[in-house]
């Protein structure tokens, strides 16, 4: 039931935006993201919305399926939302009773839910257009400066990639334990929210357990094919740029001084 | 001289009790001498804590024994220099499939052991296509592991040691998960490797079935080689089998039932097919 589960809800099509090496998306939503909070008027979110949109467009990842991912942050959203309103003194613009609305209220209301909206559909498109080991192999690839710092870049993505990998298995294992579990007879729906987590225990302890033994065995398995760290390995797949990676990133050093343009001489809405 | 010589060797482990302090001192292995030929097929056979699988770890250098040595190849295990080379030589494959693989693709699990050696990039390839074509895997190589068959799943595992271009390699109750017909899949992987690769096998197992095509088996119990001999011989042995709780194959106990009860066979029948040629060439005219 739950073996295709795909964990960064990867969307599986074909595309200019699929087929990018995973460091130039990597590199652009970070970009996107600086982008989003230099912008600070209509004429430079005009452009980042335009740049989104494009992008949207040609990843081929139904909008349906992007907007999607906003569910989860809808409720964050809406509380940022009401706080700036409320809570940003300037010239009112409105008063009910008590609370005063000013027109800066309104505008870094409008702003913050723009920049957050984008924030998440931008880097959302990232993770629907990369596949997990395609995400972590990038991040160790642009993590190996670090390496002068001595973060262990290697094992840092082994263990992320190792976790993706075992993300299915475990929760084949916890579906397991719970029919066990629940034919012995416990029970995981009744009650309060502290007796719910703690009739979790005999479901949390078994799985801990053999996660434990798996990791045990994993690691010997690793071991006896040779496995000593990053060093002296080769790879299968190594990332190496095409042109039409080397054209992205053209694309998306445009893209950020056209905003900053935008954002220099452009329209504002309230003159500050 | 062979490929593998354990030449007296010993292994113990502590048990601790919950405080840590050291409960008894198990033996797991005790005395065993064990030389493997060069393209010998071995079958280890015995029960539960018999020894078998910390005998198949010293192999690999996973574990090295506390008194004696093994040599792999020529290389003491003992040595931490040559750790990796054994292990290149000397490939093993788990019991459990799910607990072995790492790649979440096919083929990138096959090809994590020749990375691991720091083998070039395009020889990987070639090696891993190489590979997946010889356990038959090929056709599956984009797909994910969690979507394959038990017995599909353990062929990939050998065939991640296969790339490595071992001379050895060590099966610990490969088998020991699957269902029947995954269990025969990975046994006539285990002999095309033998017969067409000319890869010495070492197959560490419980069922007897397995058994019959080795060129040699060894049986063990409390940590001790008791028995040692082709199949036929050992098969023969039934009684003594039977004292250390190990089963023969349906077909060898039935033969042995039947010239219990006065019906002239032969010894060692192993497969039903034999027992049948066997019954019909002395009973047919009846």
């Amino acid at each position: 039931m739950m073996r295709d589960i795909t964990l960064g809800q990867y969307y599986q099509t074909d595309s200019v935006l699929h087929r990018l090496d995973p460091r130039v998306k990597i590199v652009g939503t970070l970009v996107y993201i600086v982008s989003l909070f230099a912008a600070k008027n209509v004429t430079s979110y005009l452009v980042a919305t335009t740049f989104l949109a494009i992008m949207i467009i040609i990843s081929r990842v139904p909008f349906s399926f992007i907007v999607r991912g906003m569910k989860t942050i809808v409720f964050i959203l809406l509380i940022t939302v009401l706080f700036n309103l409320l809570l940003t003194p300037g010239i009112p613009a409105y008063t009910i009773w008590k609370i005063t609305i000013s027109y800066e209220g309104i505008r870094s209301a409008a702003y913050t839910a723009v920049r957050l909206t984008f924030l998440i559909l931008g880097s959302s498109l990232m993770t629907l257009t990369t596949t997990p080991n395609n995400l972590t192999d990038g991040l160790e690839s642009l993590m190996k400066p670090l390496k002068v710092f001595r973060v262990p870049v290697h094992e840092i993505a082994m263990m992320m990639s190792i976790a993706l990998r075992f993300i299915p298995i475990l929760m084949e294992e916890t579906d397991k334990i719970m029919k066990a579990q629940l034919s012995r007879g416990a029970d995981f729906e009744s009650g309060g929210l502290i007796k719910r987590a703690r009739n979790l225990i005999p479901l949390l302890v078994p799985l801990f357990v053999s996660a434990f033994r798996r990791a045990n065995d994993l690691a010997m398995a690793m071991e006896a094919r040779c496995y000593h760290g990053g060093e002296g390995r080769t790879k299968m797949k190594p990332l190496i740029y095409k042109s039409r990676d080397i054209a992205a990133y053209i694309l998306i050093v445009i893209y950020f001084l056209l905003l900053l343009t935008a954002q220099k001489y452009g329209f504002k809405l309230i003159r500050s | 001289m062979g490929i593998i010589e354990a030449d007296n060797i010993a292994y113990e482990y502590l048990r601790r009790d919950e405080e840590g302090n050291v409960e008894a001192i198990v033996r797991a292995i005790d005395g065993v001498c064990l030389n493997i030929r060069k393209g010998e097929f071995v079958a280890i056979l015995g029960g539960n804590g018999s020894g078998k699988s910390t005998l198949a770890k010293q192999i690999n250098a996973i574990l090295y024994p506390c008194e004696g040595t093994v040599t792999v190849d020529g290389k003491d295990t003992a040595d931490e220099d040559k750790l990796w080379e054994i292990r290149q030589c000397a490939g093993m494959v788990f019991q459990n499939p799910d607990n072995q693989i790492i790649g979440s693709v096919v083929e990138e699990d096959v090809g994590f052991g020749p990375e691991n050696m720091g083998i070039p990039t395009k020889e990987i390839r070639e090696r891993v296509d190489e590979a997946l074509k010889i356990l038959g895997m090929y056709e599956y190589r984009k797909h994910s592991p969690m979507r394959l068959s038990g017995g599909q799943k353990q062929r990939v595992a050998i065939a991640g040691v296969v790339a490595m271009h071992p001379k050895c390699i060590i099966m610990d109750e490969p088998t020991a998960m699957l269902d029947p017909s995954g269990r025969k899949e990975v046994i006539r992987a285990a002999r095309a490797l033998n017969d067409v690769e000319k890869i010495t096998i070492i197959l560490i197992t419980h069922y007897m079935e397995e058994t019959i095509y080795a060129d040699r088996i060894v049986v063990m119990d409390k940590g001790h080689v008791s028995m040692t001999g082709t199949p036929k011989e050992i098969f023969s042995r039934i009684d003594e089998l039977k004292a250390i709780r190990l089963d023969v194959p349906q077909s060898t106990y039935l033969a042995y039932e039947l010239r219990k009860r006065g019906l002239h066979l032969p010894d060692g029948i192993l497969s039903d097919k034999e027992l049948v040629t066997e019954l019909c060439r002395s009973y047919a005219t009846i």
